[in-house]
């Protein structure tokens, strides 16, 4: 079973990075995927960038870890995480995460997992640029809820 | 001198207080490197939600850190998530 983890540091193509995992995986009967992309909205709350920093020792072997934890629980025959760091625009993408399996309730989880545990427990630190300066992001009460979802 | 100083990696908004990333500090138990910088900084450090690695390992506790030369300890604040 092929795990693919990737932390970038600039803009990446999902629908290049999707197709590569999908190709990779033709025995899996079913491919779910989640894309994260900078919301684009108008007003004075409008997020004009994003900046995502990392601290290299813990946050792609964290990321391995999640991606192992959903090999280990589901029946999957490829799992992709693509997450960006640095500074992002509206309308570019976070984080990619993509499961293939035999059958597809094990895709869907596998996915919806993996995102759970990447927007609560992964080692980011976020801030974002409105009219208004910068401003960090505290992790929200909802990404701990939906966490302990999964015991 | 680099080989003789251990460093300290601030993450998130501890690097905004810190007004840079990281910051080389002469080794020594971590209280008397705390007592080195500014006050306000060295409260935020201290916050219980901030995590502490030393060397890139997490820390479960932080009684007893003593920094020796070529060490590196980060300071974690709660994740924002990705």
């Amino acid at each position: 079973m092929a795990t693919d983890v990737r932390l970038l540091d600039s803009a990446f193509d999902p629908a290049r990075e999707l197709a590569a995992f999908t190709q990779s995986h033709s025995q899996a009967g079913g491919v779910v995927s989640f894309l994260g992309q900078v919301r684009a909205e108008a007003g004075a709350q409008a997020v004009l960038e994003l900046e995502l920093t990392h601290y290299a020792p813990l946050t792609l072997p964290g990321m391995r870890d999640l991606a192992d934890s959903a090999v280990d629980r589901w029946m999957l025959d490829g799992k992709l995480i693509v997450h960006r760091s640095g500074r992002m625009g509206p309308g570019d993408p976070i984080v990619l995460v993509a499961a293939a399996a035999r059958h597809r309730r094990d895709a869907f989880a596998a996915a919806d997992f993996a995102m759970d545990h990447l927007k609560s427990r992964a080692w980011f630190w976020k801030r974002e640029r409105t009219h208004a300066g910068w401003r960090w992001i505290e992790p929200r009460e909802s990404d701990h809820a939906d966490l302990a979802r999964w015991g | 001198m680099p080989g003789e100083t251990a460093k300290l990696v601030f993450l998130g908004r501890l690097a905004d207080r810190a007004g840079a990333s990281e910051r080389d500090v002469t080794p020594g138990p971590l209280e008397a490197v705390l007592t080195t910088l500014d006050p306000s900084l060295a409260i935020d450090l201290l916050d219980e939600r901030v995590r502490l690695a030393l060397n890139g390992a997490l820390l479960g506790e932080r009684g007893g850190i003593v920094l020796v030369a070529g060490d590196e300890l980060a300071f974690l604040p709660p994740v924002s998530g990705g």
